[in-house]
């Protein structure tokens, strides 16, 4: 059994501009200790998609429609309020891309850290103190007896990102959800969080889903790929399948529009046009607007996620079809 | 060859730092430019990378007299810029302008495209009244945008046509020089793949000098003649963009060069890693000598002693390391 089944999620937004379908009928599934890597571009969904799985949406405008997460044999999107509680942020955790919107500043480090545990594990504070200075010392921050008393606003930016892994992973969660932790960080800060990121899963076994628009670093972390596009998921698969040979168009426009992949100076690729108005999505593949490969029934035809090979699944109806 | 359109000397920006309530007395300064010295040749892209708060921004707003220098010398066309009067300035502007990070903060939500394109023109009389309206025209499409939403709204574009409406501003005085400030670090992989272009396409077309600040060194590769490596407001390295960034010689661009992820995953997980440990240090006290030898791997006593000079080596370019001819060289393949 997997760790986590997300089946056919659907998140929409109703605004006075419309319904939004920010995710639109998602299904895929994490195993113990697995790292996957949701890469798309910004509003294309992927944030939501774990905003739902952790009940972070705001209800209204957000809506779940349907879908289930299956997590320990709990669906997470219906089950009772307490239940669901008992199980974020202690067996499941989140990062995030901004580690002041998720510390308080007007609370010492300490108090943050050891509220998980007061909460989930009715530990003492002392006892939770001890487990806390550790947990700083296992994120690699120096002096953490000290500085555990510090607040948020006396670390960098990069500290502060620590910090924010330590309160997460405090309670030893199965899965741990990071969304963008290393966009704001700088290349060599983020080469720090990545490669503890990397030693815990190691120390620890837990899964990680890992939301990124930096192809460079799920290449380095995941295991497994999942790009989304438009709210859907427009290929899945293992990371070497997927980075080596993409199989739907839109994955592959992306790979050739990092210049690290092409020849100095020469001419980007760009995808042409804009992404869809999530309100108004066109018939058809939301993608065929900007696909070189779309035909006639790329814009009627609505296309679904289906294995074109082992562990490798595409929705695009002409890779489908073997006619790309 | 040196027909340079920009020289800096020795510049020097630092800032006061003030504490106490009612005394304000000067507590501190903070170095954020501290001896730069360098020269942009004509239709030449510099790249300048570094970490935040390595004064690379700082160094980018010096040059245009945004924010003062306390020494140095910024000689633009052959003018001394840091001696300038009013209107030796704002001749300068025309010469040099800037675009930068955000394209949501840079345009004024109030304006249409068309007064924001116009209002330069208007401002240094570059050209007749009755002519702005085509020039404006103009800008648009050199940019790649129709020229009929010239009457709309910022809020009306997506953040790639911004930066793009940003570009097209920029260019509104017919500059020589374009100082770009991660200009492309807030947009999407496929939108930025366009700016890029757009920017490329510029240089070659009107012999710009461009000089490109970005933190993503393997965009900076890409576009750049030359790139200058810049750790706590220094130039720590400067050369031929291949050679900085295929083989990096300062253990900082070494570090730097090695963080960046590589979108191959065989590459990726093959590749040696430097993790430096710590962060930068705070520019309110830098470490004594070189700046960098708290994190550097190589470092040994003498290089606490002095802070080490940029200088040549064997292949033109130049390093700000007295160890660099003991290190083995690396490559980055």
């Amino acid at each position: 059994m997997p760790l986590l089944a997300v089946n056919d999620l659907r998140t929409f937004f109703h605004t006075r501009g419309g319904v939004y379908r920010a995710v639109d009928g998602i299904s895929f599934a994490l195993e113990k200790g697995e790292t996957v890597g949701i890469v798309g571009e910004s509003g294309s969904g992927k944030s939501v998609t774990c905003y739902s799985i952790m009940g972070l949406v705001p209800q209204p405008p957000g809506r779940i429609e349907s879908g289930s997460a299956i997590f320990g044999g709990v669906d997470l999107l219906r089950c009772p309020a307490a239940v669901a509680r008992s199980i974020r942020g202690k067996r499941i955790a989140m990062i995030f891309q901004d580690p002041m919107t998720s510390l308080n500043p007007y609370l010492r480090v300490s108090e943050q850290l050891i509220e998980p545990l007061i909460i989930h594990e009715n530990a003492s504070r002392a006892a939770a103190g001890r487990r806390a200075v550790d947990m700083l010392e296992a994120v690699g921050l120096n002096d953490a007896a000290r500085r555990i008393n510090h607040y948020p606003h006396e670390f960098s930016g990069g500290m502060r990102q620590r910090v924010m892994i330590a309160m997460a992973l405090i309670t030893r969660p199965e899965l741990l959800i990071a969304d963008e932790p290393t966009t704001a960080l700088d290349v060599t800060v983020q080469a720090q969080i990545l490669d503890l990121i990397r030693r815990l899963q190691r120390e620890t076994g837990m899964a990680v889903i890992f939301i990124t628009h930096d192809l460079g670093v799920v290449a380095g972390l995941c295991d497994r790929v999942l790009v989304m596009y438009a709210g859907r998921l427009v290929e899945a698969g293992d990371l070497r399948a997927v980075f080596q040979r993409p199989r739907h168009p839109y994955t592959e426009a992306l790979q050739r529009s990092i210049p690290s992949l092409q020849p100095k100076g020469a001419e980007l690729f760009t995808i042409p046009g804009l992404p869809p108005d999530l309100s108004r999505l066109p018939p058809g593949c939301a993608f065929a607007p900007r696909c070189a490969a779309a035909a006639d029934r790329c814009r009627s035809e609505d296309p679904a996620l289906k294995e074109i090979a082992p562990r490798h699944a595409s929705a695009c109806l002409r890779v489908q079809a073997g006619e790309i | 060859m040196s027909d340079p359109i920009l020289e800096l000397k020795n510049l020097k920006t630092h800032f006061p730092v003030r504490r106490g309530f009612l005394s304000r007395r000067e507590a501190a300064t903070v170095k954020a430019v501290d001896g730069v010295s360098l020269a942009v040749q004509r239709g030449e892209v510099l790249g300048l990378v570094g970490e935040s708060g390595c004064g690379k921004s700082t160094l980018a707003r010096t040059i245009l007299g945004l924010v003062p220098s306390v020494e140095g010398v910024v000689v633009l066309e052959g003018r001394n810029l840091t001696a300038a009067g009013p209107d030796d300035l704002r001749a300068a502007r025309r010469v040099a302008q800037m675009v930068f990070q955000d394209p949501y903060a840079s345009l004024n939500p109030r304006m249409t495209i068309f007064a924001a394109l116009a209002e330069p023109m208007l401002v240094h009389r570059v050209c007749p009244r009755a002519e702005v309206a085509g020039r404006v025209a103009e800008l648009m499409q050199m940019v790649g945008l129709a020229p009929r939403f010239a009457n709309k709204y910022p809020h009306e574009f997506s953040g790639g046509q911004r930066q793009r409406i940003a570009v097209a501003r920029a260019l509104a005085l017919l500059p020589r020089l374009v100082i770009a400030d991660e200009p492309v670090s807030a947009l999407d992989v496929s939108v930025q793949a366009q700016v890029l272009n757009l920017l490329a396409r510029l240089v070659r077309e009107m012999h710009l000098s461009l000089i490109f600040i970005a933190h993503d060194l393997s965009v900076v590769k890409h576009i750049s003649d030359r790139v200058a490596v810049m750790y706590l407001g220094k130039i720590v390295e400067l050369g031929r963009a291949e050679d900085v960034i295929e083989r990096p010689r300062h253990p900082y661009t070494r570090a730097l060069v090695s963080a960046i992820p590589t979108p191959d995953p065989d590459v990726e997980r093959a590749r040696p890693r430097i993790v430096l440990p710590g962060d930068p240090p705070s520019p309110l006290y830098p470490p004594p000598g070189c700046a960098f030898h708290p994190r550097c791997p190589f470092a040994q006593e003498k290089c606490r002693l002095a802070v080490p000079p940029l200088a040549s080596i064997a292949d033109g370019r130049e390093v700000a390391c007295i160890r660099v001819e003991e290190i083995p060289i690396a490559d980055r393949q």
